[in-house]
């Protein structure tokens, strides 16, 4: 069944470089998607044992990520084929400095699209950290061509940045990886996760923290934790906004995954504390960074992408702090992935209707395309952690165990932070989506957004609501499953 | 005592300082060439016996680090059409000390993490930290796109001097796995160069500065403000 899940994107992304009709290419793209999906909910029904030494098993942590990827890669196949379609038919200008550009040839860009959910399968399925190195490793690499979609200049930097950082960063990883090996030497443990678990009390500590440092900035380049998040915001911008649904929403979770293995092992080891106190760290230095950015953002899609980089920072810290805050963190990454990626959906419209990035320069959204701006305002409720949402219970539990576990600084420091991105993303959107929208230049048409490319947000954006009312038994079975894996029990 | 692979580590050490030294792009190509494939030699060195599969990877490593990646590397600098000099951000001299600097830490920080006894090599963690150190120095102070991939490589390499000292026993196809992904990156990130070169009429680096938050003041020079374009 695993084998099947990552079979299936792998098979469809390297015949879709063959195919030369667009119709059909599209309709494999999300046929496989749609097939992954169903294939992803058969596993969660059936929950696999779990083979002790195999290489690829899901444990509730891994389900937990494969379901988000998933789904979230189902509503992305929906976006994209309209948005190919549209790209197709006017080549594009550029929105700020109007020169005019290529696109990449589709062929590449689905087929990139679709190895790059096979990557983030294995990521998630992963039992073995060198195999899960080598997936978050060709992640980037799959993922650079989609950023490189429109081929002008400015992608071309955002793609060589991305390139660069995460591969060096991942480099570090695998530093990381090799510590591992040098802490499980003397008694034997191999970097199978299984075996790695079983021995953890007798690993070298001295080494296991050595390791644990790299696989977190090697990882945490990846996740886009501060100070190693600059490609981030950068990649983000000049990617299709299809892409940076799927980097925001999946990426840099599976990136957070690999750190969350690493923790896993240290929990065992006995070093929960050691762990706890860096990932809260980073956690609060990710909410500094992207408050103090997001105050004087004038891009709407950087703005987001330094959202994101807040909400890694809320991942790390609920980790960091243990007991519930793990389960409000988890909670966190799931609503925080479908309303992003809603988010991104919807930015890729405003794009499309004001031909600008500039926050300035839009106004009046609303007027303009009305159902774009309800879902876009909806979109920073959400975001922000307005109840009724995910988002909202998951800060909740986390500024919950941080205030009951004594850690008055970080609460405090959270609750700040979380304000000021409030204030800052608030401005943002309000700007934008009220007042009088700027005249139509002669011969513009008025915007029309397609409802195949508002469907998948508004699906997304009821999910984080929902989330936030009501808590599925078989949802709360597997985020509690991953919680007891990091050591949330204790 | 002098083994073969205490030898390997010593030239290791060496090549890292005429990394640090060397003008010549060409040059630097090559020595990180040589690099990888005296690094590759390690495992066959490092224990008595060699079972055939170790050998089809080191045979595997020697073949891209010593003939393809410098293959690529060089066809990329001469479509890219680059000027023959590494062009540093910072001196020689003062690149030459901090590799030496960095090989002072790196040694202190090897005694302070002891190996398990199974290790059969001395100096690996010092040479590796300090490998890695240099292509650290690559990256950030060279300004062609070219020296940054070869920092990389660099940093590769001082992974690679720690990984196979210590772990032959590894899964053969979670070392291929790796491999095939740092091909890959490699691949990947000379069609890049190739791109930039054609979109910029060059690959520098520093000039691959658009993408910011704050735009520069109109009295700094390079920047164009976006609102005026």
């Amino acid at each position: 069944m695993i084998n099947l899940l990552m079979l299936v994107p792998l098979l469809a992304g390297l015949s879709a470089f063959f195919i030369a009709d667009d119709g059909r290419r599209r309709i494999l793209l999300i046929a496989s998607a749609a097939l992954h999906l169903s294939l992803t909910i058969c596993v969660i029904a059936a929950r696999p044992v779990i083979v002790p030494g195999a290489w690829f098993a899901l444990d509730p942590l891994g389900l937990l990520f494969l379901g988000v990827t998933s789904l979230l890669f189902l509503g992305a196949s929906i976006y994209a084929v309209k948005y190919l379609s549209l790209e197709k038919r006017d080549p594009g200008e550029d929105s700020d400095e109007g020169f005019i550009f290529n696109n990449e040839p589709e062929t590449v860009f689905t087929g990139c699209l679709l190895l790059f959910l096979a990557a983030m399968t294995a990521v998630t399925a992963s039992r073995h950290l060198g195999i899960l190195w080598a997936a978050v490793e060709a992640t980037t690499l799959l993922s650079a061509p989609l950023i490189y979609f429109h081929r002008h200049k400015r992608s071309l930097e955002a793609t060589w940045k991305y390139l660069l950082i995460c591969s060096v960063g991942i480099a570090m990883a695998l530093m990381g990886n090799l510590f591992l090996g040098a802490a499980g030497l003397r008694s034997g443990a191999s970097l199978d996760l299984e075996s790695l678990l079983s021995k953890a009390a007798s690993l070298d500590q001295a080494w296991l923290k050595a390791a644990f440092l790299f696989l977190f900035v090697g990882y945490g380049t990846k996740m886009g934790l501060a100070p190693f998040h600059t490609w981030l915001p950068d990649a983000h911008s000049e990617s299709p906004a299809v892409v940076s649904a799927l980097l925001s929403g999946a990426l840099l979770n599976c990136a957070f995954l690999g750190i969350l293995r690493v923790a896993q092992v240290c929990a065992a080891a006995g070093l929960a504390g050691f762990t706890g106190g860096i990932l809260i760290l980073f956690g609060i230095l990710s909410l500094m960074t992207a408050a103090f950015f997001i105050l004087a953002q004038k891009d709407y899609k950087r703005m987001l992408a330094y959202s994101s980089i807040e909400h890694m920072g809320i991942l790390s810290l609920g980790t960091g702090l243990g007991g519930g805050a793990v389960y409000g963190a988890l909670l966190n990454a799931v609503s925080h992935s479908l309303t992003k990626a809603g988010l991104f959906f919807i930015s890729g419209l405003i794009l499309a209707a004001y031909k600008t990035k500039n926050i300035p320069d839009v106004k009046g959204l609303i007027r303009r395309a009305p159902a774009a701006g309800i879902l876009w305002l909806a979109g920073f409720f959400l975001i922000t952690g307005t109840p009724p949402s995910g988002i909202f219970l998951g800060k909740f539990m986390i500024l919950k165990t941080a205030v009951s576990g004594g850690h008055y600084a970080a609460a405090a420091a959270f609750l700040f932070f979380l304000a000021v991105v409030f204030a800052g993303m608030g401005r943002i959107f309000l700007e934008m989506t009220l007042g009088e929208a700027p005249a139509l230049k002669s011969g513009e048409k008025p915007f029309e957004a397609s409802r195949q490319l508002l469907l998948p947000a508004a699906c997304f954006f009821a999910c984080a609501i929902a989330l936030g009312l009501y808590m599925p038994a078989w949802l709360n079975e597997i985020i509690t499953g991953a919680r007891n894996l990091i050591g949330g029990a204790i | 005592m002098t083994t073969p692979a205490e030898l390997i580590i010593v030239a290791v050490i060496l090549l890292n300082l005429s990394l640090a030294a060397t003008g010549s792009l060409a040059g630097c190509i090559r020595l990180a060439a040589a690099q990888g494939v005296i690094a590759a030699l390690l495992p066959l060195l490092a224990g008595c016996g060699v079972p055939v599969g170790t050998l089809a990877f080191c045979g595997a490593v020697i073949l891209l680090k010593g003939a393809v990646f410098p293959w690529l590397l060089t066809r990329a600098r001469i479509k890219a059409n680059v000027r023959k000099d590494a062009e540093p951000v910072i001196g020689y001299p003062a690149s030459i000390i901090l590799c030496l600097g960095a090989f002072a830490a790196s040694s202190w920080l090897g005694a302070r993490l002891p190996l398990p006894e199974t290790a059969r090599v001395a100096w690996i963690v010092p040479a590796s930290l300090s490998t890695i150190f240099t292509g650290f120095l690559l990256l950030t102070t060279r300004a062609k796109a070219i020296t940054q991939v070869l920092g990389y490589l660099v940093i590769e390499n001082g992974i690679y001097i720690f990984g196979l000292a210590l772990f032959v026993e590894q899964p053969l196809m979670v070392e291929m796995a790796i491999l095939l992904d740092v091909f890959v990156a490699v691949f990947v990130m000379g069609i890049t160069i190739f791109h930039i070169s054609r979109e910029f009429d060059h690959i520098d680096t520093a000039e691959l500065s658009a993408l910011r938050d704050w735009e520069p003041g109109p009295d700094s020079s390079g920047g164009i403000r976006r609102d005026e374009v």
